[in-house]
């Protein structure tokens, strides 16, 4: 009984991971590549389950809405790194300044359009089951958000390690001044990424809403623990993240039914122990240039 | 090939290059000496679009390239063999070579192309190891890698700067041949050094840097023979 409870916790903990990974990746890919802490990240995650709520509230169903809702969300990163984070790059303040404005500026216009009560997008209905595991129920849905986290992370990986694109980006965080004096276009790969991380944290905000519910707040919550994730996993690399994801989205998953109370210093004591250990993070290869 | 006209290039408030002049002529190799803090690398940095000029015009085959971005710049023609290599640590040494190699996309009759083949036969010890990390190579061999990753993106112009660095003499030697060689397929090359014997032994021309100008111009064997210049500007 204690085993089953065990693991089920470890299941719910592994889901959230996922959303966190979803996030934490993109976070750290333009925190690798174009050294921009993006604190309107969360907004993206914002976005994401908002706009899939209003379509599914339309009757256009949870797949359709899961779409268009990230589509829209890539194209919202298009534009804020077009028009606004173009201007302010190598200039670490202005950064920080312009992304956190960003962050409230999109949490008002949540609560603008949709209000402050909490909502929360229905479950799809092919996967609103329970399966059987290690002989007590678990919600389908999550295991299926398991299961997305783990394919993406395999694509990343794959896109990341064995492609051109993804030895371009690597090539970009080690040195991109050097990788644009060989000819390519470095701001069309900052764009790229920035639209691919913030189509990322939009998928994580539709496939959480049914886990986690939608609430102004939960975009700085999510970005907390996504920054701490970046810190522990290293900076720049889609497997820090992910690793990172799993060990703070269990830890906290964990602590949350054994030590309530105690749960946030938790994920901050292992990345205040990562860091001791290894300053770069775990997948870390050091600042980049 | 290139042109430097009255060129002025400030890091911040330093100002660094001083209104500095000289052209690399079609198929030739130039050298450019001077001290440490001459100006020599801020040059390749201006030419290469890193530190655009503030003042002066920079013309590649007749076209002024100032203010361009650097890929831009890199587009058309251009290849840097960047002081230190500056080898992507991150990337395997095929990778390193792969991921900005480019086809010039013109057919001009005589002009050597240069693919993956074509490197790895000028430096058969980056296809032995082509699935090490480029850094796990020694120095000359991460000058080699760096030459390689500039050849492929098919280059008209060659920046190389400081390519003697932190090598052995013996080593020194083989990047003179490499150079020669580069030379022979037509390239037209901007050879930033300190290593005067180097310099001089590749060149077509020479010029003397000090404070972000031009001081003297001549031939090798000119420079060679003058202690003057080379004592008061180059330190020997």
């Amino acid at each position: 009984m204690v085993t089953s409870s065990l693991l089920m916790h470890i299941l719910n903990g592994l889901a959230y991971g996922m959303l966190l990974f979803m996030i934490a990746a993109g976070l750290s890919i333009i925190f690798g590549l174009m050294n921009v802490v993006n604190l309107a990240h969360g907004a993206f995650y914002l976005a994401g389950v908002y706009i899939a709520y209003s379509l599914v509230a339309r009757h256009m169903g949870f797949w359709p809405s899961l779409l268009v809702s990230v589509a829209v969300v890539a194209i919202l990163g298009v534009l804020v790194e077009k028009w606004l984070l173009e201007r302010v790059y190598g200039r670490e303040l202005e950064q920080v300044l312009l992304t956190f404005g960003l962050s409230f500026i999109f949490a008002d216009l949540v609560e603008w359009i949709w209000g402050s009560s909490p909502l929360t997008l229905p479950v799809p209905e092919a996967l609103d089951v329970s399966l059987n595991v290690g002989g007590m129920m678990f919600p389908a849905y999550r295991i299926f958000v398991i299961l997305v986290g783990c394919l993406l992370a395999v694509l990343l990986w794959y896109i990341e390690s064995k492609t051109r694109i993804g030895a371009i980006i690597r090539a970009g965080v080690d040195d991109r001044e050097m990788l644009s004096a060989l000819g390519i276009n470095i701001n069309v790969v900052f764009t790229c990424m920035f639209a691919v991380g913030a189509a990322l944290a939009g998928l994580s905000g539709v496939l959480g809403g049914p886990i986690m519910g939608m609430y102004v707040g939960i975009d700085a919550e999510i970005l907390v623990s996504s920054l701490v994730i970046v810190v522990v996993g290293g900076l720049g690399t889609w497997k820090g993240a992910f690793i990172g994801a799993i060990v703070i989205g269990v830890v906290d998953t964990l602590g949350r039914v054994w030590f309530p109370s105690f749960t946030m210093a938790m994920v901050f004591l292992i990345m205040i122990a990562v860091l001791l250990m290894k300053p770069n993070g775990l997948f870390g290869r050091g600042a980049a240039a | 090939m290139l042109k430097l006209d009255r060129v002025h290039t400030y890091y911040g408030n330093s100002h660094i290059l001083q209104g500095l002049s000289f052209e690399v002529p079609t198929g030739t190799c130039v050298a450019l000496l001077g001290r440490n803090g001459a100006g020599k690398t801020t040059t390749i940095h201006s030419i290469a679009g890193l530190t655009p000029p503030r003042q002066g015009t920079i013309a590649y085959r007749d076209k002024s390239i100032s203010g361009l971005p650097p890929h831009h710049i890199a587009r058309l023609g251009i290849g840097l063999v960047p002081q230190g290599r500056r080898i992507f640590p991150s990337l395997t040494i095929r990778e390193n070579l792969t991921v900005s190699a480019r086809d010039s996309g013109d057919t001009e009759a005589g002009r050597k192309r240069w693919d993956l083949e074509a490197v790895y036969d000028l430096f058969p010890i980056l296809k032995e190891r082509e699935h090490n990390r480029g850094t796990q190579l020694s120095g000359g061999q991460q000058q080699m890698l760096a030459i390689g990753r500039a050849l492929m993106t098919n280059p008209r112009f060659l920046l190389m700067d400081e390519p003697s660095e932190g090598l052995a003499p013996v080593i020194i030697e083989q990047v003179g041949e490499i150079i020669d060689r580069l030379k022979k397929t037509g390239l037209s090359i901007l050879l930033v050094e300190q290593n005067l014997y180097l310099a001089c032994s590749v060149a077509d021309e020479v010029l003397v840097m000090n404070k972000g100008q031009v001081v003297w111009q001549g031939s090798p064997q000119e420079l060679l023979a003058n202690q003057d210049i080379q004592h008061q500007y180059l330190g020997v």
